[in-house]
């Protein structure tokens, strides 16, 4: 996939022929994901027509709180970002790194290497760009490349969508991550009456965009696009403010707020697992009863998990404090030092996954509005647990 | 393909003796071991079992390497018998929640369990048995700890592989949540409004309930450092009841401290409510 920042080709796809656009896809070889009902909510997993995906379905979200609503039109993609994250697809929860066998020569190492299917997805949002990018930076741009990522995250055709709507949840305005999809897509749609703008923003884009049943985008049709993404940005009510947010965290480690939030905060790791951003995993040998087959296992775990910090004699964030504190300081300052961005897109997820309503925006602005002495030295010692 | 590598781990001197002791339980955890059809045979080759009444009416005298040991101490008998099993176990592991918190049974200790006796049996005086269901730690000192109601067969086949290789067990202390996000199921507390227990309640289950909508109860006991009272107080104010979240703490695992206490501050203010506040 190309990150193209330009958009290449405009047309105009009729409604009845975003079938079309799966079926070419998977015509292609991509297995296509994209958004569909199940559980109660709007969640990622195959699809294999239009037919499955939440035409005329809304999602209602506040901290804590998710419900699924009939939507007064058919829209395809009236809805924002669900409990699911492409990360899953990209970042598998559960792999295998390595395998050993014992055999009479010794052991025998190997690197499972299946091929990962190719994926299309279909509706992704603009922080969730902006979130693949941010883990492009921790998996692919860093000293170690992952390769169950890259080889993943290469094969992909992204097809994004633009906002219409967005959730009390939404804040990508403040971290100025979208609505408006900027690139890091092959295709993207604006969903209007009759129709989707289609743009394409890569060759793959391109040669998909040309074989399928379009017709010239107007005058019209552009003004409607434009203004249902306005719709989205009217929409937005949270803001955070991320000037400075840096150094206001790491100046504020013994804030009484981190207190006052681990009396509330389960340390339940939902905020973490939500996140697209998040990518901490644990690696475990598991052995067979004889020890003689020992496979590494990965799996997604989180700075909320007690073990998490266990070292050699012991648990080094013995608290809940301790860890929501670094998960909020590293998501939203240590995060700049280490990846030189913010790991925070602005999407929601964790405030609304949270069972205990945490919404980190309340987090950083309680701390804004009393913070302590700007002159101390960004302490890293913890002076408490 | 990678080159093998020279080394392989020294012979284990002789097959670890293991024991299945069986107290106040319905057998449940004890069959997780015969329903590991597929690995049993792997299992009597690498240990032996030197006592398994479920089993086997053959058993070995003591010393064991291994003792699970299934059940709660609800009689004066299974109080002195327990000492006896842990002086012949060299590495004691309570299996499932009557174990390791007093299990269900557990229940009687808020209530007269003298008028239990008198409402089911017909002559009560014949029956000796202790005011309250005692986890086995509150009795001996416990290695290892194996939770759920019943246990998970992949967590007792870790305690097995990991006494013959001769390492400590590997089980993870974090709540229900996680595994719910691996498997990818969606939150029911969230998504639903359903009281799930999930994010203080340890794992090992694999997160079965959530993915049949149903909230999680609690089987596996309280997670590393749960903070039952913000969970208790945030379903409360979203519409649960006293009535509800009683009986989802005072269930399988109603004596394990935390849920113990945090269902009893539960009782307490509903006694405070009723009475207008005033206590
Ligand atoms: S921290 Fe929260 S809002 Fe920010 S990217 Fe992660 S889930 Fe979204
Ligand atoms: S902030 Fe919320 S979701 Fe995150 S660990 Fe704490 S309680 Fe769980
Ligand atoms: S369903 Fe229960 S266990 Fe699963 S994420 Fe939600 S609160 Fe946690």
């Amino acid at each position: 996939m190309d990150c193209g920042t330009e958009v290449r080709r405009t047309e105009f796809l009729p409604t009845d022929q975003l079938s079309t656009l799966i079926a070419t896809l998977r015509a292609d070889g991509f297995r296509t994901i994209g958004p569909t009902i199940d559980q109660g909510a709007i969640i990622y997993d195959e699809i294999e027509s239009a037919d499955e995906l939440p035409r005329g379905w809304t999602d209602r979200q506040e901290a804590g709180k998710y419900r699924l609503e009939k939507r007064d039109d058919d829209a395809y993609f009236g809805y924002v970002v669900g409990p699911h994250s492409w990360k899953r697809f990209l970042f598998p929860p559960s792999a295998v790194v390595a395998t050993a066998d014992r055999g009479d020569a010794g052991w025998d190492l190997r690197t499972p290497d299946h091929e990962p299917p190719r994926y299309a997805f279909l509706g992704v949002r603009a922080c969730e760009i902006a979130a693949m990018k941010v883990q492009d930076r921790v998996f692919l741009e860093g000293p170690y490349v992952d390769p169950i990522y890259k080889k993943r995250r290469d094969a992909a055709f992204i097809v994004a969508v633009n906002c219409t709507q967005a959730a009390s949840t939404c804040f990508c305005t403040s971290m100025q991550t979208g609505p408006r999809c900027k690139g890091g897509f092959d295709l993207a749609l604006t969903e209007i009456d009759g129709g989707f703008i289609i743009e394409s923003g890569s060759a793959a884009g391109d040669d998909v965009l040309q074989r399928l049943p379009t017709a010239p985008a107007d005058e019209t049709a552009f003004a409607r696009a434009e203004s249902a993404r306005q719709q989205a940005v009217d929409q937005i009510t949270k803001t955070m403010d991320a000037e400075g947010l840096r150094d206001l965290l790491l100046q504020n480690l013994d804030h009484p707020r981190w207190d006052e939030v681990a009396t509330r905060c389960l340390s339940c790791t939902n905020c973490t697992m939500v996140c697209p951003t998040c990518f901490c995993s644990s690696v475990s040998e598991v052995s067979d009863l004889t020890g003689d087959h020992v496979e590494r296992h990965r799996q997604w775990d989180s700075c909320f998990n007690i073990d998490f910090s266990y070292m050699n004699g012991g648990v080094v964030r013995n608290g809940i404090r301790s860890r929501y504190r670094q998960w909020l300081t590293h998501k939203l300052a240590s995060w700049h030092d280490q990846f030189d961005t913010s790991g925070c897109v602005g999407c929601g997820r964790c405030i609304t996954w949270c069972p205990v309503e945490i919404d980190l925006t309340e987090e950083v602005a309680a701390i804004r509005r009393s913070p302590g002495d700007p002159s101390r030295p960004a302490a890293d010692t913890e002076s408490k647990p | 393909m990678n080159p093998p590598i020279q080394q392989t781990l020294p012979p284990i001197a002789r097959k670890q003796r293991l024991a299945v002791f069986k107290f106040a339980s319905c057998d449940g955890c004890q069959l997780s071991l015969l329903d590991c059809e597929d690995e049993l045979l792997a299992v009597a080759e690498a240990v032996e079992i030197a006592y398994f009444l479920e089993a086997s009416s053959h058993f070995e005298p003591g010393p064991y390497d291994v003792a699970l040991v299934e059940g709660s101490i609800t009689t004066p008998h299974d109080a002195e018998r327990i000492q006896e099993v842990r002086r012949q176990s060299r590495f004691l592991v309570t299996i499932g929640a009557c174990a390791t918190s007093g299990g269900i049974q557990s229940l009687k200790n808020w209530a007269d369990h003298q008028e239990f006796l008198r409402c089911v049996y017909a002559r009560p005086e014949y029956i000796s048995t202790l005011n309250d269901s005692t986890a086995i730690a509150d009795h001996v000192t416990v290695d290892f700890e194996l939770r759920g109601c019943p246990i998970n067969r992949h967590q007792l086949l870790e305690v097995l592989k990991s006494l013959i290789s001769g390492r400590r067990p590997r089980t993870p202390t974090h709540s229900v949540c996680l595994d719910c996000k691996r498997r990818g199921t969606v939150c029911v507390e969230v998504a639903q409004g359903i009281p799930c227990l999930g994010p203080i309640t340890q794992t090992g289950c694999g997160a079965i309930c959530p993915s049949y909508d149903r909230g999680c109860y609690g089987c596996y006991g309280p997670a590393a450092q749960p903070n039952c009272d913000s969970l208790t107080s945030q379903y409360l104010n979203t519409g649960s009841t006293h009535e509800t979240l009683i009986p989802l703490l005072h269930n399988f695992n109603a004596d394990s401290p935390p849920f113990r206490d945090a269902g009893n501050r539960l009782r307490q203010s509903a006694v405070l409510d009723s009475s207008g506040g005033r206590p």
